[in-house]
């Protein structure tokens, strides 16, 4: 077997060095009756590489991959365009095959991109500090929840109806065991957000008050009003980008009063990947610093005074604090923090924020053109690379039709929203710089064909 | 002066004597071992890697929200990207450079193959929410990956979706707690033993539980009888490592698990170390309930400088019905169906809900798949074999040096524990812990083993070598180990100093969390 070194010589003399006589001893505490005599019957054995690489290879062929014809898939993941060295460089055994840094002497490499991350990802959200990442956009969601719970020491949180439904619903299962009350409703199809509704219903119980920007329907509000007006009654805003190249144009929470900004940091460096891994943002003000979850990389010096970094902060995490810990994440998404940061260092200021006019525009160019066919109707007035329409029947249907024309059109609300039979007509079209011109004059034909 | 003529390297050292200081460098580099400033110091805003066309003109739609302040985003060149990089690699310690014993880790090698097979474009190029039809290779991957997850550990379900193990602990105990609640079984109080990782408390404490400790018998094994004293209506579920965090089986575990059953209540058990027992034993056959499983230390998915981890989660068939969305079902047809929010009410009306937007860790379970179907049945029995193998035959080439306090408890399974304590061997030298062995290991070479946990033994070392270790690398790193030791029992100042090879001197932690400096600011004069 390739991958295991030791031969049989090896292993006699190993067992003579122990002083037992078969590898069989070296299990004897474990009870006769739940021994194993041999390998698991009905279970394939070992395979060489080709066959693996077969095997593999066919059922990856059972899928229609985005780069196969024309997609306009988003709703909280994006397909953007990776630059090869980003993947060639995650792949340096070094940073692929590396632990946590717990010894820091030999991880300053990842140590010192996990502060370079930190320093991205404060500034690209508009915040203080940032932490080393989480899981994704969902759980990074409700740890900030739970974190306004710990800050202001009340139970409620607001979720606007334009938050991600599946971070709604991870929000909702912890809840449940938290104890956290969660006021919610599912979004209707208007032009304006529920920003109005969010501020009535703000009450000295209110803990946060939770935002998506752009939101899952694609519009882009001013978070300000709501910020101040969330402050003036003690509760906090976190804000929730799912599409992060959209700071490339559109302004930063954090720079409009959000308290806590939490994203999915996918669409740069990581990949479609049927959704994960991802890769959870976490940003905050300085003074909540010591309430955030997770790692954190901190600068420091050597015996020598030479500048290093190291993980710091450690008596927030469950490994020191254990049943008192601020969360009980024991990893962060190390590897996809540095695609991230490295396509980000890729692109510079100039280049996202070339990528991101160039994703509104050609975003721009489809909305027009879709809402100038018969039947549908574009929502929004405001958006960043993604927008609604609203067809004329269950846009589920209209989704599965074109998938057998062979174009992914977008992501429909009944798959979103299943029990919502009144929004069920929402299709969200996501246009990224991916998209070319005969992938629009598909949809459009292809649309034209289904809602005909 | 003289010509060497040879073509050979000329007699070094014009006298110069070893000891004197090394010579300081006017860049800071000594040879190939580069320093490399933040990216913030060399890059600037208007530098790009990338060439983004120029997007067509249009009437901005972005609702007023433009930005106009800088972020604050340095960018390079595609070169000084690439060099960038690489140069930070070259400052950290990986298993492609060579053994990496962290206990409780499981760090073994990581075969190419299975990054291949996560890139090809249909796994890593499909979207979450493609129709179901589009992506039913996708779901193959993880039922099989799903099928052989259960057969291997004798469970009746498993749930795909957790992030990382201390995720895995919480579909766990979310699991149990909904069944609980299920027959209006309300119990408070989770029993986790005193040498747990971390995460088994932290998580407990999170789903709302109060948290209380087992002891620990002298043999570094649960003590039963003060287990099943404290069983009662108020016990929810119990959670043990197995094997254990000091390396050995709980052997009483099947006993353990009747009692906790019989009194009502679940057992959680943290798979973190199943590396020592796939293919040996099946935790379902010793009364396990719920388990999770670190693709990223059991089935090789590397583990990134920190994650992503995944931690898919196996259940019993008391759990099975609470199991979270989304998952995947087989139709008689042979087709998949994705079990979501939009199918679940007549499939799987009982589950606990969704712990994470879209559906687990895919590319993960690309690679533990490849992993898995070229070990096969067989070859994974002889991963625990020989990664048994290994520690054992570390921990019988150190116990005459260092102290074992469980050497008397049988063999050990997937890792060997040190302590730092005399017991008869002769202790470290007045003034030297664990650290400075730790330390003296990087100058030698190696990645220290996990230092100070457990936490039930004083100084811990706790070596897991792995099975993908050749002998010849174990008598290498042995040969290592005791001389450090050696130098720590014998008072070396120098090892004090340790490391002294190594990218870095010793880092001073306590300065970072007093004064956390923790995203760059441009110096002051600088500004």
């Amino acid at each position: 077997m390739r991958y295991l070194p030791l031969t049989d010589a090896d292993r006699q003399a190993m067992l003579d060095r122990i002083g037992v006589a078969t590898i069989d001893d070296l299990f004897s505490d474990v009870p006769a009756a739940a021994r194993l005599d041999g390998p698991i019957e009905g279970l394939p054995g070992h395979a060489g590489e080709l066959a693996v690489e077969r095997h593999m290879a066919a059922l990856a062929r059972r899928n229609m991959a985005a780069g196969d014809g024309p997609f306009f898939l988003g709703a909280g993941a994006y397909r953007h365009h990776v630059p090869a060295s980003v993947d060639h460089l995650i792949q340096r055994g070094e940073f692929l095959t590396a632990y946590t840094p717990y010894q820091p002497e030999i991880a300053q490499g990842t140590l010192q991109i996990l502060f370079e991350f930190q320093t991205q990802v404060a500034r690209l959200l508009g915040c203080d500090v940032a932490n080393a990442s989480m899981y994704d956009g969902s759980t990074a969601c409700w740890e900030a929840i739970g974190m306004a719970r710990r800050i202001t020491r009340r139970g409620k949180a607001l979720l606007s109806s334009g938050l991600h439904p599946h971070y709604v619903s991870v929000a909702r299962t912890m809840a449940t065991f938290t104890g956290d009350e969660l006021v919610h409703r599912a979004p209707s199809l208007d032009v304006a957000g529920d920003g109005e509704d969010l501020i009535a219903a703000l009450d000295a119980d209110t803990s946060c008050v939770v935002v998506q920007y752009p939101d899952i329907l694609g519009r882009i509000n001013d978070l300000s009003v709501l910020a101040e007006k969330a402050h003036e009654i003690g509760a906090l805003l976190i804000a929730v980008v799912t599409e992060p190249v959209a700071l490339g144009a559109c302004r930063a929470p954090g720079e409009m009063g959000a308290d806590i900004v939490v994203g999915e940091g996918q669409s740069l460096g990581v990949g479609l990947q049927f959704g994960g891994p991802y890769l959870g943002l976490f940003a905050t003000r300085q003074k909540y610093l010591r309430q955030m979850p997770g790692r954190l990389c901190g600068e420091t010096v050597d015996a020598e005074g030479k500048r290093g970094f190291v993980l710091t902060l450690s008596t927030r995490e469950q490994h020191i604090r254990r049943e008192k810990a601020t969360s009980n994440i024991c990893t962060n998404s190390g590897l996809c923090a540095l695609a991230f940061s490295i396509h980000l260092t890729l692109l510079g200021e100039k280049g996202l924020r070339d990528l991101a006019l160039l994703n509104h525009a050609r975003a721009a160019q489809v909305a027009e053109r879709l809402a100038a066919l018969p039947g549908i109707r574009l929502l929004n007035h405001s958006f960043f690379n993604e927008f609604t329409i609203v067809l004329e029947k269950d846009a589920r249907q209209v989704v599965r039709d074109l998938a057998d024309r062979g174009v992914l059109a977008g992501v429909s609300l009944g798959r979103l929203y299943p029990d919502e039979a009144n929004i069920a007509r929402g299709l969200v079209v996501a246009v990224t710089e991916t998209v070319t011109d005969e992938d629009i004059d598909a949809l459009v034909s292809g649309l034209k064909e289904v809602l005909a | 002066m003289t010509i060497n003529q040879s073509g050979w390297r000329p007699e070094s050292g014009a006298g110069l004597p070893l000891d004197t200081a090394l010579p300081a460098t006017a860049t800071g580099n000594r040879g190939l071992m580069l320093e490399e400033p933040l990216i913030f110091e060399i890059g600037s805003a208007d530098r790009s890697g990338v060439d983004i066309e120029a997007a067509p003109a249009i009437a901005s739609r972005l609702g007023g929200l433009e930005r106009s302040e800088a972020i604050g985003l340095p960018g390079l060149s595609e070169q000084e990207t690439v060099r960038h990089y690489t140069r930070l690699s070259r400052q950290n310690y990986a298993i492609d450079l060579g053994l990496f014993p962290l206990g409780s880790c499981t760090m073994k090698h990581n075969p190419r193959l299975n990054e291949k097979v996560a890139r090809l474009p249909g796994f890593a190029d499909i979207h979450p929410l493609q129709p179901v039809a589009t992506v039913q290779g996708a779901l193959a991957v993880i039922h099989e990956l799903g099928e052989w997850l259960k057969a291997l550990t004798g469970m009746a379900a498993v749930a795909m979706s957790p992030k990382a193990g201390a995720h895995g602990e919480l579909c766990g105990l979310l699991s149990i707690r909904a069944a609980l609640e299920a027959r209006g079984d309300a119990r408070r109080v989770i029993l986790v033993p005193e040498s747990a990782h971390g995460t088994n408390p932290a998580t407990a404490a999170f789903c709302g539980y109060a948290v209380e400790d087992i002891p620990a018998t002298p043999d570094g094994r649960v003590d039963v009888a003060a287990l099943t004293a404290r069983l009662g209506p108020d016990v929810a579920a119990v959670m043990i490592t197995n094997p254990n965090t000091c390396g050995l089986f709980e052997r009483d575990l099947k006993t353990i698990a009747d009692a906790v059953h019989a009194a009502g209540a679940f057992v959680y058990c943290d798979g973190a170390n199943f590396n020592a027992i796939v293919g040996r034993v099946r935790p379902g056959d010793l009364g396990v309930d719920a388990m999770h499983i670190n693709l990223h230390k059991t089935f090789s998915t590397p583990h990134g400088g920190g994650g992503p981890g995944s931690g898919p989660v196996v259940l019993s068939e008391a759990l099975a019905p609470f199991a979270p969305l989304p998952f995947v079902e087989k139709r008689e047809d042979g087709s998949f169906l994705l079990v979501e929010e939009e199918t679940a009410g007549e499939h799987h009306g009982r589950s606990f809900g969704r712990m994470v937007a879209f559906h687990g860790q895919m590319g993960m379970f690309t690679r533990a798949l490849a992993y898995i179907l070229s070990h096969g049945a067989d070859g994974l029995r002889q991963v625990a074999d020989d990664a048994v193998l290994n520690a054992n035959y570390v921990l019988r080439s150190l116990d005459d040096l260092l102290d074992a306090p469980f050497g008397a408890s049988g063999p050990c399974m997937h890792e060997a524990l040190f302590s730092d304590a005399d017991h008869g061997r002769g202790g470290l030298a007045e003034g030297f812990t664990t650290l400075d062995i730790a330390k003296g290991l990087i100058d030698e070479g190696y990645h220290p083993m996990t230092v100070y946990f457990p936490l039930v033994v004083h100084g811990a070392m706790l070596v897991e070598p792995t099975e993908t270790e050749s002998k010849a690398a174990l008598d290498q790193f042995i040969m290592a180990l005791r001389s450090v030791a050696e130098r720590a029992k014998a008072g070396d100042p120098l090892l004090k100093g340790a490391p002294w090879h190594a990218p870095r001197r010793r880092l001073d932690e306590t300065l970072a969390a007093r004064k956390p400096v923790l995203t760059w600011e441009k110096p002051a004069a600088a500004q």
